[in-house]
């Protein structure tokens, strides 16, 4: 064999080596995060952590209950608003979007996808905090429903696409109108996946922060009126973290674990739910 | 033929609709069009969001921009107590944090899609790819919590002597690291953008013909060369809307970079001073933003932020679609 191709294949063979080594250099900051959040966070978590509310600062013992049942409600309210609307337009998507409405609202979808969380923030504070005067879990919700729709939409709309046309035609031949062959066969069909982009959707919206500091605000009592501030995970995290008590690191840990834990069983429920449908083809 | 009940075909479905082909034909005609109507009607919401969301920004930023015009986002002195309010450093801290994490993400990212498409073998793409995939599902606040306890001591311990060691004479590695800094930020939003990229890339690889691969292959190329000569030059423009995707996120990523950036209206060259972007300006300021006209200010910086962040994200879009047609990539990142 010649130098040259020698050469060649050297080269190939670094090569490999380099883009192994850059793969698994992207995914070392996870395992980091993952240590740490054991090592930090997890000791740090007992029963009272699940069923106290606060304490003042100095004192030691407390707990997150308050964040935690507001995490759920805030979440609760996205997707009541949410769900519907994200769903609904996916199947427009699905049904309806071959012609010129469709094309600009699957790219207002995607764009939308990429708007910075915090704007839609500001949005949700102009007309849900400013006219009543006072910050609310509802407008916090309002705000995370924002962010779900486009997510909602665009999922919905793969997983109705691919139900196959046999199955409509069947539908169809059998003297079935159309919305309620759209409706009973196609939507019942893609039911599974709409569910998994919607844990997907609540998975990403469970972790929002900067939309919440200026709608929901938080709380440092135990409240469940959704016509007050409130308290969620996140915003728990955040004023621990960049609080100057040694304790209170210390429970922003714990409560990124509790985050943490959450955030991955919806994900993990997601992708089995996924894989339960369409085998395991998808990698990323 | 009407009378004939779906038995078959409802046989494994729980509840049978015997009674839709019995419906009478005005009522089916009422249904599609209604059901039609119904759904526009739903999917205009999305438009609507975004007409309203960018038409507030608007309204609520044009006394701040009215007043100070071009300046505003020229001037670099941010002084609440004057009510002077320019969003030069702001400005300057996103775009420079969001380089930086391009920087170092695009390699990282590009290297997985390629070792994920092209080289792993069968039993390692699942689980690398799914470790990619949980790196997206981490929430900002967390990254920032880490950013504060684990990263920001580790930039200080292992990465910052080699850097000044070799580019300590720059400008860009001059004067004290006090912690919080441009790097930490720059740093931090490289991790958290990296599966965008890497998710979008690897789709747009997929979506490369593997005629382009054989062809490069049969004419005796290497597995590297084929890559490089017929996989890359061929989702260029997808690689590069991953990119703008990535660069997107970047530009409007709050929490974490809130966190370990320094949050100081500063604008220099270095990187291990104290910075600032938009989006944590927003996240620090607005709620204690107390005259009309500093609340006016925030929001001029949210219209920026959001201007910027459409048109970075349309392109992307633009690009990305023209190599993978209609696929929903990005939505789908998790």
């Amino acid at each position: 064999m010649s130098t040259r191709a020698v050469r060649r294949r050297l080269k190939s063979g670094t090569m490999t080596g380099v883009v192994a080594a850059l793969a698994i250099l992207a995914v070392l900051p996870l395992l980091l995060i993952f240590g740490d959040l054991i090592h930090k966070g997890a000791s740090s978590i007992d029963w009272n952590f699940f069923v106290k509310s606060p304490v003042p600062a100095g004192e030691a013992g407390g707990g997150v209950a308050n964040a935690i049942v507001g995490s759920v409600i805030v979440v609760l309210l996205a997707c009541v608003v949410g769900m519907p609307i994200g769903v609904g337009t996916g199947l427009f998507l699905a049904e309806f979007g071959n012609g010129r409405m469709g094309w600009t609202v699957r790219f207002i979808a995607d764009v939308l996808n990429g708007t910075p969380s915090i704007v839609v923030g500001i949005f949700a504070w102009t007309w849900l905090v400013k006219p009543v005067g006072h910050f609310s879990a509802l407008a916090g919700g309002a705000a995370l429903a924002i962010l779900m729709i486009p997510m909602l939409a665009r999922t919905t709309e793969e997983m109705v696409r691919l139900v196959p046309n046999s199955l409509r035609e069947a539908a169809l031949a059998l003297g079935y109108p159309r919305w309620r062959t759209s409706l009973t066969i196609v939507a019942r069909t893609a039911m599974g996946g709409i569910v998994t982009g919607g844990l997907v959707a609540v998975a990403r919206i469970a972790g929002e922060t900067a939309p919440l500091l200026f709608t929901a605000l938080g709380n440092l009592n135990f409240s469940t009126s959704i016509r007050e501030p409130m308290q969620t995970l996140s915003l728990q995290i955040f004023t621990y973290a960049t609080g100057p008590f040694e304790e209170w690191h210390r429970m922003a840990w714990a409560a990124a674990v509790v985050l943490m834990a959450l955030v991955l069983t919806l994900a993990l429920a997601a992708r089995w739910a996924t894989r339960q449908r369409f085998g395991n083809k998808s990698a990323i | 033929m009407t009378e004939a009940p779906p038995q078959e075909f409802e046989a494994g479905q729980p509840t049978a609709h015997a009674a839709a082909p019995v419906l009478r034909r005005s009522a089916r005609n009422f249904g599609d069009p209604a059901y039609r109507f119904l759904l526009t009607a739903v999917a205009l919401v999305l438009p609507f969001l975004l007409l309203a969301i960018g038409a507030q920004l608007f309204v609520g930023g044009w006394p701040a921009l009215s007043r100070f015009g071009f300046k505003f986002i020229t001037s670099t002195t941010w002084d609440p107590v004057a009510e002077v309010y320019g969003a030069a450093p702001m400005i300057f801290g996103t775009v420079v944090s969001s380089l930086l994490a391009l920087l170092i993400a695009v390699p990282l990212a590009l290297g997985t899609a390629i070792f994920l498409t092209e080289f792993a073998p069968k039993w390692l793409r699942q689980p690398i790819g799914f470790l990619v995939e949980l790196l997206a599902a981490v929430p900002s606040v967390v990254y920032g919590l880490w950013g504060i306890f684990v990263l920001i001591p580790m930039l200080r311990g292992i990465a910052l002597p080699p850097l000044r060691a070799t580019l300590g004479w720059t400008p860009f590695f001059k004067g004290v690291f006090y912690g919080p800094s441009m790097l930490a930020g720059g740093v931090i939003l490289a991790i958290m953008i990296v599966p965008y990229i890497a998710a979008v890339s690897r789709e747009v690889l997929l979506a490369v013909p593997a005629t382009q691969r054989e062809a490069a292959l049969g004419l005796g190329a290497t597995r590297w060369e084929a890559v490089w000569t017929a996989v890359l030059p061929y989702g260029r423009a997808g690689i590069i809307g991953a990119t703008m995707l990535g660069f997107g996120r970047a530009l409007g990523e709050t929490m974490a970079v809130t966190m370990v950036i320094g949050n100081r209206h500063d604008l220099g060259a270095s990187l291990l001073a104290p910075a600032y972007t938009m989006a944590a300006a927003i996240a620090n300021e607005f709620s204690e933003a107390t005259t009309p006209m500093y609340l006016s200010a925030l929001v001029a910086v949210g219209l920026v932020l959001f201007v910027v962040t459409i048109t970075v994200n349309a392109l992307a879009r633009l690009l990305v679609w023209r190599v993978a047609k209609g696929a929903a990539v990005g939505s789908k990142a998790l």
